[in-house]
């Protein structure tokens, strides 16, 4: 059963007065980023998406939350068009967007408290999160105060502390060093694979889709859209041995082939376009 | 299940007597303030010392700088005798009622500023042209309107103290940055919970800020009204001993003033850093 359903998403963005972009010699004050993206995904499905930089990977993450919409075309989630965000999803960012004057426990108790649940409840939950992250001793740690992947950590379960349907990771590993992030993603699996919860998980990293996904979505060069989705045929449970498999060079290879010339066609579009923000 | 997720929780068990290193951290951290700020004191007994010499070996005449002995002393008695405590009891009354309606306006006025491009457009001419002119300038017309009573005294230190609480309120909103907004969009919160539970708190030490540089104004503008219409007051204090040339009692007047401002200072900083801990302890310092 398909959970999310993008049907023909289009967005463009408006660039600032002044500023232009040359499209093949065409030049404008706006910037195609999505254009004609149809993608489905399943419920309990861990789907990564992978493609070069500014083919709007996150910006489709954003339309599924709610936090942006498209220009045309619809997201469903759950068969309902998506308008604003809900309850439904939780964001995992990057910079983590951990809220500095809160604690660990309290930052994870933030987006129970709009949903009206009580002090007693909302603790209980933080706890029970922070001690399936290991972070049981951290509750009173203010950010400042917790190493990347510690903050990351509290991100994720902050995310997960309304049980979301949909989880969306964008680059939630990006700024860790090599190791933390080798055990976070074999923190995130072991955590994923005892929920019922959709991923979707955007990346640059193949080794990182290959070793988390289900599915991996590779998305074309600006304007974005799905150019293959690779099926990753290895067993579940997965730990970090699975890395140095055979199997994994070898979806890894496959990922790698559909990816590598959109790259290539991205690289050549840079040289021609100022750089905007995802 | 592998091996590696059992770490983390190891290393909490060496972390459980937190509680006590963050005992031991503050002490330190204190020691170390009062430390530094005891660096400070040598410079300050040479300025009194030289002070005390100057009129004794006749170099400045007595009757125009009384010595620092005798500054003090003065200061002294007019402290034992609550002669200066009702000044700068009416002082305090005035800077309080100035500045706290300093906060309950300026602060809600920065925040509408700073969240409402619109607002701010429509204001923001008014408020440059505004904050521009000196304080000290616009004294004759508050008392012209105002007249010579407490109003004229309270309504300049509120004009006074507004701008910086203002003008950082203001900034503090426009540097929120967006993926605190994002994040807190992302887990659905209504636009009054965004602004409660995010912008609020994120802007705090840049408010906080602008609380300390008004009520350092404040303090300059309580001084300088006084000085020109009142009957009350550290600033009528000092002008009335200039005036009656009890010049002994205006230097003492004055010193009681230097001491009021570091006091509040601290006082401010203290607020600062109790306010703003979660900022961790760069930037930041108990004798700021």
């Amino acid at each position: 059963m398909d959970i999310i359903k993008a049907k023909e998403l289009h967005k463009t963005f408006k660039l600032k007065h002044g500023q232009e972009v040359n499209n093949h010699g065409v030049i404008a004050n706006e910037i195609e980023v999505l254009s004609g993206f149809d993608l489905n995904i399943k419920k309990n499905e861990f789907l990564v998406l992978v493609g070069p930089s500014g083919s709007g990977k996150s910006v489709f993450l954003d339309l599924v939350g709610g936090l942006s919409t498209p220009t045309s075309g619809v997201v469903y989630l759950d068969g309902k068009p998506v308008e604003a965000p809900s309850a439904k999803t939780g964001y995992v960012f990057q910079q983590y967007a951990l809220f500095p004057w809160r604690t660990a426990l309290s930052n994870i108790e933030f987006g129970l408290e709009s949903r009206g649940v009580d002090k007693e409840e909302r603790v209980k939950v933080a706890r029970e999160l922070l001690s399936l992250f290991g972070l049981s001793d951290f509750e009173d740690r203010f950010p400042y105060q917790l190493s990347g992947g510690m903050q990351q950590r509290v991100a994720i379960a902050r995310a997960l502390a309304t049980k979301p349907e949909v989880l969306l990771m964008d680059e939630p590993f990006a700024a860790l060093d090599a190791q933390t992030r080798e055990i976070l993603q074999n923190e995130l699996i072991r955590i994923w694979e005892g929920t019922n919860t959709t991923v979707i998980f955007v990346t640059h990293s193949i080794d990182e889709a290959v070793f988390l996904a289900d599915r991996v979505a590779v998305v074309t060069a600006r304007p974005g859209r799905i150019k293959e989705i690779i099926d990753i045929d290895l067993p579940r449970p997965r730990n970090g041995d699975v890395r140095s498999s055979i199997e994994f060079a070898a979806n890894r290879h496959k990922v790698w082939g559909a990816l590598k010339a959109e790259v290539n066609k991205a690289q050549q579009d840079w040289k021609l376009a100022p750089v905007f923000a995802e | 299940m592998s091996e590696e997720l059992v770490a983390p929780s190891e290393i909490a068990l060496k972390i459980r007597s937190w509680n006590f290193d963050s005992y031991v951290k503050q002490v330190e951290h204190l020691l170390k303030g009062l430390n530094n700020w005891a660096q400070g004191i040598p410079l300050v007994l040479v300025f009194f010392a030289i002070w005390e010499a100057l009129p004794r070996l006749g170099i400045i005449d007595p009757l125009f700088l009384p010595t620092f002995s005798t500054t003090i002393k003065t200061l002294f008695d007019l402290t034992v005798t609550g002669k200066l405590l009702l000044h700068v009891v009416v002082s305090l009354q005035r800077v309080s009622l100035g500045f706290g309606l300093a906060i309950i306006v300026a602060v809600p006025l920065g925040f509408l500023m700073g969240w409402y491009n619109k607002f701010e457009r429509y204001t923001d001419l008014l408020v440059q042209s505004l904050r521009n002119i000196s304080t000290f300038a616009l004294l004759p017309i508050f008392l012209l309107v105002l007249g010579l009573g407490e109003p004229s005294k309270i309504a300049i230190i509120f004009y006074g103290a507004s701008w910086q609480l203002l003008m950082n309120t203001m900034s503090g909103v426009k540097s929120v940055d967006p993926i605190y907004i994002k994040a807190a969009k992302s887990m659905g919160l209504s636009d009054w919970d965004l602004f409660r539970k995010v912008i609020l708190p994120a802007s705090i030490p840049s408010i906080i800020i602008g609380a300390r540089l008004g009520a350092k104004i404040a303090l300059m503008v309580v001084i300088a009204a006084e000085m020109i219409g009142a009957k009350s007051g550290l600033g009528f204090f000092i002008q009335n001993a200039q005036f009656n040339f009890m010049v002994p009692e205006m230097y003492a007047g004055i010193l009681a003033l230097a001491l009021l401002g570091l006091l509040i200072n601290y006082l401010l900083v203290w607020f600062e850093k109790k306010t703003t801990s979660w900022k961790g302890e760069a930037g930041n310092s108990i004798f700021g």
